[in-house]
């Protein structure tokens, strides 16, 4: 009883202390533990996988900002990667201010490993755009206009991968990484106004929102939080953060269901252990 | 109500587009008063010398430091400093000082992005603190959201994953009871919006013009 009542009383300092040695430790000493593939992240690699190379650009918006970059920025690499090595052209852009920093940096990353490539030609970075739905629609009827010049202000007219680019029907595909409701705006407008298929990367918690669309047929494919990268990473056989960072979440997860079942059990012991001292008080007060 | 017939209306499509252009503009202007609002509220409470008012000019410092950052960089003003001066001179140096102190690229990849994802990476350390208070099976519906928990749990981890089952567990409770549920609001929220849009363009509900009915 004392050690349950010690779990009850136990300074929330302790938890913060297991956490991080459970986070910690493997990262120093990664487990390697095996990853498995689930359906919707294989149907996004395979809805980019059959596009062809040097065909339409697909557009990668990385429509999130610096709290979610450990699980949105590893799914953001892996899908460029995914492209550039198909030789898919890419349009980087963002609907949000902080976003425009990762985006560019998402993008020149990927663009150093892939030195064949070449800026304007086979990707371009966009930039931020006020006003997400106005851009999504703007993209719909005029891509030019919406868009007049890149992120480092080359007009768009001179740069060769925009050049057959009017609207959504020059487009292959949209994929939104955010920890916003973003993919659904370009749900709402890219597929279902203009037609445009629509892929999706989201943080953990956000991933069972995504799964009445992805059911529906609305979204090609859909990547959960840090799993979803470590899978697709798996898929393009190119191992990075989320696939290192898996050993350390599983060990956390376990923990945080450990300490669950251990504060449950201590709950329902004291609870009744309370409930008969009350009981045996009630029957001594009835005698005296 | 224009927006509404032109989508029935081609030759009225002029007008959407219209609107859409008209529409970022503004949108770009809210940018604009954000900024304005952010330095009067901190400027406020300088000038009131409230509790804490020593961040405010911390956050006015790197807004002023980050807008003239990302001005230099976006103008190449040291790009056109650099060819006014000789290269390898002293002036060549100092320039090359100044050009890394105000890389907007590079204060944004050293300094926000590691602030901001610290913050948010505390989150899991009160999380799991929270789950071991707070998630308690004390009702028959805290027990189903505990299991169903717990299991997704599981099922989203590698480690989850080696337990017999458990990934399909984990599917169905995502496509099926999660789906179901997720539909219902969905298909709620969205009744309710075009319902309210409805009153509003029927001119039912008119409290977004200061009236009270």
């Amino acid at each position: 009883m004392s050690f349950l009542r010690f779990l009850l009383r136990m300074d929330r300092r302790l938890v913060f202390v297991l956490v991080a040695l459970a986070v910690v430790t493997p990262l120093i000493m990664p487990l390697n533990l095996p990853i498995e593939v689930t359906q919707p992240v294989r149907q996004l690699h395979t809805a980019i996988d059959r596009l062809a190379a040097r065909s339409r650009p697909v557009i990668v918006s990385v429509d999130y900002d610096p709290s979610t970059v450990p699980e949105l920025m590893p799914m953001t690499l892996a899908v460029l990667r995914h492209c550039f090595s198909k030789e898919i052209p890419v349009i980087v852009t963002t609907m949000l201010p902080a976003g425009a920093g990762l985006a560019r940096d998402a993008m020149e990353t990927v663009g150093r490993e892939y030195p064949n490539l070449s800026y304007g030609t086979d990707y371009v970075y966009m930039g931020y755009k006020p006003g997400y739905m106005l851009v999504m629609l703007g993209i719909g009827e005029d891509f030019h206009q919406t868009y007049p010049s890149d992120g480092f202000g080359t007009p768009s007219s001179e740069l060769p991968i925009l050049k057959n680019v009017k609207n959504y029907d020059d487009i292959a595909m949209v994929v939104d990484f955010t920890g916003t409701q973003a993919y659904e705006i370009w749900i709402m407008f890219a597929h279902q106004k203009y037609g445009c298929k629509v892929g999706a990367g989201v943080t953990a918690v956000m991933a069972s929102d995504a799964y009445p669309y992805l059911n529906a047929g609305q979204l090609e494919g859909l990547l959960g939080g840090l799993s979803g990268a470590a899978e697709y990473e798996k898929l393009i056989d190119k191992p990075g953060d989320a696939t290192v960072g898996m050993d350390a979440q599983s060990v956390v997860h376990i923990l945080v269901i450990i300490l669950i079942i251990l504060g449950n059990v201590a709950y329902f012991a004291t609870r009744r252990e309370g409930h008969t001292t009350q009981t045996a008080a009630r029957q001594r007060g009835g005698r005296e | 109500m224009v927006m509404l017939a032109q989508n029935f209306i081609p030759p009225l499509t002029w007008i959407y587009q219209q609107a859409i252009a008209w529409a970022r503009i503004i949108a770009s202007i809210a940018l604009f008063i954000g900024l304005i609002s952010l330095v009067r509220v901190h400027t406020t409470k300088l000038k009131r010398k409230v509790a804490g008012s020593q961040y405010s000019y911390v956050t006015l410092f790197a807004l002023c430091y980050m807008m003239l950052a990302g001005l230099l960089t976006r103008y190449h003003f040291f790009v056109w400093l650099h060819d006014k001066s000789d290269a390898g001179s002293t002036g060549d140096y100092i320039v090359s000082v100044f050009e890394n102190a105000f890389n907007f690229q590079e204060l944004f990849l050293n300094i926000q992005i590691p602030i901001q994802a610290t913050m948010f990476s505390l989150l899991a350390f009160f999380i799991a603190s929270a789950a071991f208070r707070a998630f308690k099976a004390r009702t028959f519906e805290a027990t189903l959201l505990l299991i169903a928990a717990t299991i997704v749990m599981l099922g989203r981890v590698p480690l989850g994953q080696m337990i017999p089952g458990i990934s399909e567990i984990t599917t169905w409770i995502l496509e099926v009871p999660n789906t179901a549920a997720k539909r219902g609001i969905m298909i709620g929220v969205g009744l309710g919006m075009s319902s309210t849009a409805l009153k509003i363009m029927l001119g039912i509900e008119r409290t977004y013009l200061g009236m009270k009915d």
